[in-house]
């Protein structure tokens, strides 16, 4: 039993080492980037003008009520074919990254994270206490400046437990970047079984690395939430209940 | 207007096999939830420990990889187990549809017993001081009067589970059910039309979603009847 584990683990390692180091990947850029469009997403969501929430309205909707892996597909198979159809495409410089699944798998990852995101913010920006914004009105601070001094620190210090499950959700979202044939740590584990059919050593050993990687994360998240509310004298220690979710 | 090159009709048979996948997993899944949280909230260490390492590590591994491993090992266990009691090898075949509910309510079953935890918490210890002083025993208890307020305060908890479970029965098309992104993806190949069956398929889970979405939110204001509200 475990020497088939060993001769999994010592003649694939390297498919591993690179599947996980690309899983990390494809979850850097698609936390820092969905963050990114996440912030405005929110911002417009949460205004009073029913045509600035309508578009991030749609976009969220859309995004958290149909399937990761339909919107995957959509992109990959879906968009994909419409550029390939443009008329000479395929003898353009582009054409070696319009045809490469990475671009579309990192695309489709980034809009779907931003819109699970914007809706954390949402409810964070609404969570602020509203005393507080009167109060920055109130010392003549413009919207902008609101935003910046209370409203941002504020909403991080809310969302942050949420947050950190969010990010477990990307990193499990990314599996699905192998069913369009991308060898991110499932798409290596996969392989590994096509390969010895083994598939109870290669698939547990790809999810014993997922969750390290889920324990280091929320271990350094957990510091960081320190960081955030250490102005907060609180010894209060509120756990969060795992949420079900995921972006799938 | 739905004919989609006469697949019309394969797009909502893959609807209906959806509809089966979500309602097969939802029991399962709540027997499950309901075991791990009673595991949870458990006198003995070892099961308080067994139920929290059930959320650990459903929560960490992605549902795509719980799916595989079930699929494909599911398939070699069973086999191994018909030797051992058979004596000889057999070929057997787990129907890919019932490896896919088992693997969706072995995920969502974590997540429903933190739902169902949280519930069991939120019901007032005086009520159950108070059944105990009636001389109820435990399973009394359970039944007459955690479970029916356990669904008040479960609900919300679940309406989100369930949004979750639709959106996760996709992933069962990558070990061939025959469910909606399935019937899109064959259109989609034999037809050279991926952009339009993707779009349908998009457009028919959100509709499930959204339906899904109603009816919750139907069941919690009924649930909460008689309920003073601030």
């Amino acid at each position: 039993m475990f020497e088939d584990l060993i001769y999994v683990l010592t003649k694939y390692d390297s498919w591993l080492w690179q599947g996980f180091l690309l899983t990390l990947q494809l979850l850097a850029v698609s936390v820092v980037f969905g963050t990114l469009i996440a912030i405005p997403l929110a911002v417009a969501r949460v205004s009073k003008l029913i045509w600035v929430q309508a578009l991030p309205f749609a976009f969220i909707y859309v995004f958290r009520g149909t399937p990761l892996i339909a919107q995957l597909f959509m992109m990959y198979y879906g968009c994909g074919q419409l550029i390939a159809n443009i008329e000479g495409i395929q003898d353009h410089w582009s054409w070696t990254y319009l045809r490469d699944p990475y671009w579309y798998c990192l695309l489709t990852f980034v809009l779907n994270t931003a819109a699970y995101m914007a809706e954390i913010m949402r409810g964070g920006i609404q969570n602020v206490p509203n005393g507080e914004i009167e109060a920055a009105r109130a010392c003549g601070m413009a919207p902008a400046t609101i935003y910046r001094r209370i409203i941002f620190p504020r909403m991080w210090q809310i969302i942050w437990p949420a947050y950190t499950n969010d990010v477990i959700f990307t990193l499990k979202a990314t599996s699905l970047a192998s069913t369009v044939t991308m060898m991110e740590l499932t798409g290596a584990a996969r392989k590994i079984v096509a390969r010895t059919a083994l598939p109870y050593e290669a698939f547990i050993s790809a999810g014993v690395i997922y969750l390290i990687i889920v324990y280091v994360l929320t271990f350094g998240f957990k510091g960081i939430e320190k960081h955030l509310r250490r102005n907060e004298n609180r010894k209060e220690n509120k756990s969060v209940p795992a949420k079900a979710g995921g972006h799938i | 207007m739905f004919d989609l090159y006469g697949r019309g009709w394969q797009m909502l048979e893959g609807g209906l096999v959806t509809v089966q996948l979500c309602l097969t997993v939802l029991p399962f899944m709540i027997i499950l939830g309901l075991l791990g949280a009673s595991a949870k909230l458990s006198r003995y260490k070892a099961l308080r420990i067994i139920g929290e390492s059930y959320t650990v590590i459903i929560r960490g591994i992605p549902e795509l990889l719980v799916i595989l491993l079930i699929y494909f090992g599911g398939t070699i266990a069973i086999q191994n187990l018909a030797e051992l009691i058979g004596g000889e090898a057999v070929r057997v075949d787990i129907p890919a549809f019932w490896s896919g509910v088992a693997a969706l309510a072995l995920v969502q079953g974590a997540f429903a017993s933190e739902v169902f935890r949280a519930a069991m918490q939120s019901i007032p210890l005086g009520q159950i001081e108070a059944a105990t002083a009636c001389g109820m025993t435990p399973t009394q208890i359970f039944i007459r009067i955690k479970l029916p307020q356990l669904w008040r305060f479960a609900l919300p908890g679940l309406n989100n589970l369930f949004q979750v479970l639709i959106k996760d029965t996709a992933l069962i098309s990558v070990v061939g059910v025959e469910e909606v992104l399935r019937k899109a993806a064959v259109g989609a190949g034999t037809e050279k039309a991926p952009f339009t069956f993707y779009l349908v398929a998009m457009a028919m889970f959100l509709a499930f979603t959204t339906v899904s979405l109603f009816v919750f939110n139907r069941l919690e204001k009924r649930a909460s009847r008689g309920i003073a509200r601030a």
